[in-house]
């Protein structure tokens, strides 16, 4: 159980919040953590703007989640990066029903009802339709 | 066998997901068309019929599957004084032209010019295309009373909040639908598209442009011609960019770039103004699930029949929710990032994106800003690799000198580099070591023989030590040229 970690992460605040809990649980069972990042359609737009060519879009990409990497490899556990495209909700909820997760992990952005209604919640929506247990972190 | 897979992937790869993105890309495309018509200062129909043939053409020979072209807020802003000055045939002429020129493009393989064209400028010009569409928006709002305004506010919080209750309509044609709906019944007597142009239920018809065929047309619809067809191709292939890095596949730019062109070819014959690829459409037509050609097709072909059966319906649709679109077309535009970041970036890129919205804001020409961006980062890089540094130090009996040169050598850095000589010391040799510059161009090569001779005329011996081997051979090509005419 808990062997097979996903991380959700947007490379923010709280999703560096979520990593060290995940690495807790993973150091304990022994398991291994997937960083899953989502581009959705923004994001791609601000990125290829920004962006000299798909390579470098991709290098800077990965130079988010570089502090949460190597969290992880200090830890001594072994971790995968995946980029999705799509809406961030939906596609982490498929990935981790496809790839068969024990665990999925994800930082809260602590919104309140309006935010929520406004801004919608990724969490909430994992919460509900991911198929295996989900820890959110807040 | 494998094209014949390739075009049956691309066409009915997604089938489903296509048809139903391409049905809410039409009911998206309708509002912005007539916009954008209204902008250029055309009829409705000039937009529509832009939009409808752009969009089938392209499905069919672009280089970049699920990506929306039609006629788009970029391009009607570069029309407005052509129109205004000409009327609408020099425009459909002029957007013909767009379109060979386009095609040349694409022929001669020049799509990679793009990237010649810094991010800086290109973040200067949506953004100035988004203050450009903004703008245009105002003249909407003179001598209007707080019911218009009151019919804008209520077209944008639609906008924006009905996707938190579904996302399979567009909002922006739920607003149009609600204050349409609300305009006609409360009887509000506010302006509506009826009033600035007329939309007939008519199929588009073939047709020249009823120019006369001279140099003076040539002469007139040229300038325009060719700042569209830049202006299309660099929207166009950021576009496809975009989508290429949202369905993270690849497309063909010189492909994408020749069916532009088509695209536009045709457009113009068939009374449509230019257009080009449209990125907040492609977005839409991607997160709806649209990803192959089929998605550009029902948009396009959609977006005529819509027109066909309620072009009585459509003539009705306020003037305030049109503007509200637009405004909310602004807004997504806009690249909120860089001015958040304005302060982070280097100095130079954020006067490069800076100049590059003053200069279109100013002269209401996208293609002069993207120049001028273009020319500015090239000055600001050739100040920046410009400078040259020379280190030098004497042998034990001061009768040697040796000067490290680092950095490189061309026309904008040689005035520099002979200036940090000192000629009028009595050593009797000298020795220029260039294991760490790079000569570019003859103006290097002239200064070094520059150099050698103000040594020389102090009886110093000049010895070159450390070029690479690029530098050797350009010297060797044109070295001794300069001096030998008598420099």
């Amino acid at each position: 159980m808990y062997k097979k970690i996903l991380l959700a992460t947007d490379g923010s605040e709280h999703s560096i919040r979520a990593a060290s809990h995940a690495i807790e649980i993973a150091q304990v069972k022994n398991g291994s953590i997937d960083i899953v990042y989502v581009v959705d359609g923004n994001t791609s737009k601000s990125d290829v703007l920004h962006g000299i060519d798909k390579y470098e879009v991709k290098k800077e990409r990965e130079e988010k989640f570089k502090p949460i990497r190597t969290k992880i490899k200090e830890a001594g556990i072994s971790c995968e990066t995946h980029f999705l495209h799509g809406e961030p909700g939906p596609s982490i909820v498929e990935f981790a029903n496809d790839n068969q997760y024990d665990l999925v992990v994800v930082g809260s952005r602590g919104l309140n009802k309006l935010q929520t209604m406004i801004l919608g919640s990724v969490s909430h929506k994992i919460l509900k339709r991911v198929e295996c247990p989900v820890l959110v972190v807040k | 066998m494998n094209i014949a897979k390739k075009i049956k992937y691309e066409w009915f790869g997604n089938v489903r997901g296509d048809v139903l993105a391409g049905i809410v890309v039409a009911l998206a495309l309708i509002p912005e068309a007539i916009a954008f018509s209204i902008i250029a200062g055309v009829d409705p129909m000039v937009g529509l019929y832009a939009s409808f043939c752009i969009a089938v053409v392209i499905a069919f020979i672009g280089g970049r599957p699920g990506m929306i072209s039609g006629a788009t807020g970029a391009m009607a802003l570069l029309m407005i004084t052509l129109v205004a000055d000409h009327g609408l045939e020099y425009l459909l002429a002029a957007t013909i032209l767009t379109g060979i020129i386009q095609v040349l493009f694409g022929v001669f393989k020049l799509a990679s010019i793009i990237k010649f064209v810094p991010r800086s400028v290109m973040v200067g010009f949506v953004n100035a295309l988004a203050i450009m569409i903004f703008t245009s928006q105002l003249q909407h709002f003179e001598g209007e009373s707080w019911i218009m305004y009151s019919m804008v506010a209520l077209t944008l919080a639609i906008i924006y909040i009905f996707p938190r209750i579904t996302k399979a309509i567009p909002s922006t044609l739920v607003a149009i639908v609600v204050v349409t709906v609300i305009a006609v019944f409360a009887g509000l007597g506010i302006r509506t598209v009826g009033d600035l142009g007329n939309i007939s239920s008519q199929l588009p018809i073939f047709m020249i442009p009823n120019i006369p065929l001279s140099f003076e047309t040539l002469a007139i619809i040229f300038p325009y011609s060719l700042a569209l067809a830049i202006v299309g191709l660099l929207e166009s292939l950021l576009t496809a960019n975009i989508v290429d890095d949202m369905t993270d596949t690849e497309s063909n730019k010189n492909k994408e770039s020749r069916g532009q062109g088509i695209a536009n070819i045709v457009t113009g014959f068939f009374g449509g103004m230019a257009g080009c690829a449209m990125i907040g459409q492609s977005v839409i037509n991607v997160k709806s699930g649209g990803n192959g050609r089929l998605s550009s097709l029902v948009a396009g072909v959609f977006l005529m029949f819509l027109i066909i059966a309620l072009g009585g319906i459509v003539v009705q649709i306020p003037m305030a929710a049109l503007a509200g679109v637009m405004i909310m077309v602004a807004i997504s535009t806009f690249d909120w990032s860089s001015l958040r970041n304005i302060h982070k970036i280097p100095r130079t890129d954020a006067i490069v994106m800076i100049a590059t919205v003053i200069t279109v804001v100013v002269t209401h020409d996208l293609s002069k800003g993207v120049l001028l961006g273009v020319l500015l980062s090239a000055i600001f890089f050739a100040a920046k690799i410009s400078k040259v540094k020379v280190t030098h130090i004497s042998s034990v009996d001061n009768s040697k000198k040796i000067y490290k040169v680092h950095g490189q050598i061309f026309f904008a850095s040689v005035n520099d580099l002979v200036e940090k000589f000192n000629f009028n010391e009595p050593i009797k040799q000298v020795e220029i070591d260039l294991t760490n510059a790079h000569l570019w161009d003859d103006s290097a090569i002239g200064a070094l023989d520059k150099i050698e001779m103000k040594f020389e005329q102090n009886h110093v011996k000049v010895k070159y030590i450390g070029l690479n081997a690029e530098s050797r051979l350009l010297k060797r090509k044109i070295g001794g040229l300069s001096k030998a005419s008598g420099h």
